[in-house]
């Protein structure tokens, strides 16, 4: 069986645009910082809660800072994106990895998905679904020029395939 | 009316039956009964009984009437269409939905009637695509009501399209029929002790429309005066059993009466079944990815198993949400399961039985017994600690939770490590998993459309992987837990040729 030593997974090829970090960062800020904000202005203008109001907000703030400043920096280490001409394969998450190989047969739709932020960015995010409702996989983060160009040959090349793909 | 038929063989449009808006009336007129009693007691305390009963009846009559035109409405406006290309349906008054499928594209006709439709002899049709990702109920067309007679008709000219191919006297026919010996298994489903705590319900409920439920419940404890609250608790929850299994039973019998599974010519197999509601279940054979062996810990400790589709295109939808529209057996004895399900794949052996299931590494038994123990102390604790805070009772209770909920868990962990395994038979992988609800699923290989891999970073440090099938039927997704790293990458990579492979790295040393 599995006598002949181990098998891995080798990582993709292709790392996301470094662009995705910053973007990253955001989403990570917009999601620390209105909770912070709130909870200093209410500091500021109650004072004798003052404490009980910045401890907590202190307590969001310092892990939720470390993690909007280093994670996308880390994550970006780890995601990686690779499309061959027989699959779709990806690679995210460090805590929890996870790798995602759509072939090319079984394909049924592309589609690029860009956001106030990611436009603001350049950036976009390819979706490509198959017939599975579990089975999609995100290449998130491409330059949106780069993922118009993939998500066209994606198309080009699943249109190329006969049946529904189930 | 607005036929738009152009030849001869132009489909004409159709309407349904127009008994509906009586079935309309009938209904909404059981739940104007069932909705005024308790008004009716409400208001009579108040009014007096004739003026209550006047403004009862108006109230009913306003409502049946209402329902019933609308009902007539909706069936003036409705009407379908079956071409030689496309099903239509066209329904709405204000906001007209125009519904086609392609006809190459429906894979299922289902039919259902409840007790009522049957006295008239109508049916419910529901024609369905394959299609359930996002586009939820998009791609189904409901006829509600039309004739039996149409049904089977309809249900016929939808899905023998193919009669020419296919026709394999060996394994059409009867697959499998009703024994009634089968009863013996239904109330070991979890749905035996919701039953009891339903017909609780329900009859406080009822005696709350009667004003009376103060008096029952003053009835029960005075039955038990003089009995030690520890003998009233346990009569009580032995009768609400009883109710349970009597309800139990009941629904079975409703469900499975007359229960019969067959594959038609042309490729079909039909589940017909049910006592007052008759349900007739279609699913075209190519949509057929596998089969799905379910065992739940009741039913297995009885030596018994259901067998359910894997099949594309059977509605995921809010309406099929109950299980049963997959459900090609009912429990049955494990050894008529596997023969079912063989026949069912057209194999000479059930692939669930056939493959020899590799077990799972040790480091998976671990991580259930932790998770295990990490389930039970968690609540222990959380008892614990409002013990302390509030009152000593808990404390007590917590202590008898960990004394018996410790082994309990326990072994649900070691049984769950040992129904882990996964397989290969000829054109199928199986993949078994589960403790509570032990399923062991038969998918075909070319029936895979993807490969999820997941590894947290527990799972690496113990060497393990999740590795998940993905597939257009059933499920969607149907994993290997907790599979060693090698063992489970290159399973899947023998599974299913190419998908997999390309991006496999083997270390020729061992580690």
């Amino acid at each position: 069986m599995t006598g002949t030593g181990t098998v891995r997974l080798r990582p993709p090829n292709n790392r996301l645009d470094p662009r995705v970090v910053r973007w990253w960062q955001i989403q990570w800020l917009a999601l620390v910082l209105p909770p912070v904000l709130v909870l200093v202005l209410l500091a500021v203008l109650i004072e004798p809660a003052r404490f009980w109001l910045l401890m907590p907000a202190a307590l969001i703030a310092v892990p939720g800072l470390a993690a909007a400043l280093f994670l996308p920096l880390w994550w970006y280490r780890v995601h990686r994106w690779e499309v061959t001409d027989t699959a779709v394969y990806v690679l995210t998450g460090f805590f929890w990895r996870e790798w995602r190989v759509a072939p090319m047969s079984r394909v049924q739709t592309v589609d690029t998905v860009r956001g106030p932020l990611q436009q603001l960015f350049g950036l976009a995010t390819v979706v490509v679904t198959t017939a599975s409702a579990k089975g999609a996989v995100k290449i998130e983060g491409l330059d949106h020029e780069e993922a118009a160009a993939l998500a066209e040959r994606l198309t080009e090349v699943t249109g190329a395939t006969p049946g529904d793909a189930t | 009316m607005s036929d738009n038929g152009s030849g001869p063989d132009a489909a004409q449009w159709q309407k349904l039956d127009r008994r509906a808006v009586l079935v309309a009336a009938l209904l909404m007129s059981g739940v104007a009964v069932s909705g005024g009693l308790p008004a009716f007691v409400a208001l009579s305390s108040a009014f007096g009984a004739w003026t209550a009963i006047g403004w009862v009846l108006l109230g009913a009559v306003v409502f049946v009437g209402c329902s019933a035109g609308a009902e007539y409405l909706r069936w003036r406006h409705t009407r379908y269409r079956i071409g030689p290309e496309r099903a239509e349906l066209h329904t709405g008054l204000l906001l007209v939905k125009r519904r086609s499928l392609a006809r190459e594209r429906i894979r299922n006709v289902d039919l259902t009637a409840h007790p009522l439709l049957r006295v008239f002899g109508l049916v419910k049709v529901r024609i369905g695509t394959g299609e359930n990702n996002g586009a939820g109920t998009e791609s189904t067309l409901e006829l509600r009501p039309v004739t039996r007679r149409e049904g089977d008709r309809l249900r016929r000219e939808l899905l023998t399209r193919s009669l020419s191919g296919a026709g394999d006297e060996h394994h059409d026919g009867r697959l499998a029929t009703l024994d009634p010996a089968w009863i013996r298994y239904a109330p070991l489903s979890v749905a035996a002790p919701l039953l009891g705590a339903a017909a609780l319900g329900a009859a406080m409920q009822v005696s709350e429309w009667f004003g009376v439920q103060r008096g029952v419940i003053e009835w029960v404890g005075g039955v038990f005066s003089g009995v030690a609250v520890v003998w009233t608790v346990a009569v009580l929850a032995v009768a609400l059993l009883i109710a349970g299994v009597i309800g139990s039973l009941g629904l079975f019998v409703e469900m499975w009466w007359n229960y019969r599974l067959d594959r038609e010519p042309g490729g079909t197999l039909r589940v017909q079944r049910g006592l007052f509601t008759s349900r007739s279940i279609s699913i075209e054979e190519r949509r057929l990815r596998g089969v799905e062996v379910v065992e739940p810990l009741g039913v297995r400790l009885a030596g018994a198993a259901r067998v359910d589709a894997v099949a594309t295109g059977l509605a995921e939808g809010e309406a099929d949400k109950k299980t049963d529209h997959k459900t090609l057996v009912p429990a049955v004895p494990k050894q008529f399961a596997d023969v079912a399900a063989a026949r069912v794949l057209r194999e000479p052996v059930a692939p669930t039985a056939a493959a020899r299931l590799v077990p799972h590494p040790v480091a998976a038994r671990g991580r259930r017994l932790r998770w295990a123990l990490g389930a039970v102390l968690g609540a222990v604790a959380s008892l614990a600690l409002l013990g302390v805070l509030l009152t000593e009772v808990l404390l007590w209770v917590a202590g008898g939770v960990a004394v018996v909920m410790l082994p309990v868990a326990g072994l649900l962990a070691v049984d769950a490590y040992r129904s882990l395994g996964h397989g290969l038979t000829g054109d199928y992988l199986v993949v078994r998993s589960g403790s509570v609800r032990r399923a062991t699923v038969a998918l075909r290989r070319d029936g895979v459309i993807g490969f999820t891999v997941k590894q947290s970073v527990f799972q690496r440090r113990a060497g393990l992987v999740t590795v998940t099938a993905t597939t257009a039927a059933g499920a969607g997704a149907y994993s290997v837990y907790d599979a060693g790293t090698s063992q489970g990458l290159t399973f899947a990579d023998e599974a299913v040729e190419g998908v997999l492979g390309p991006f496999l790295q083997r270390d020729p040393q061992t580690p």
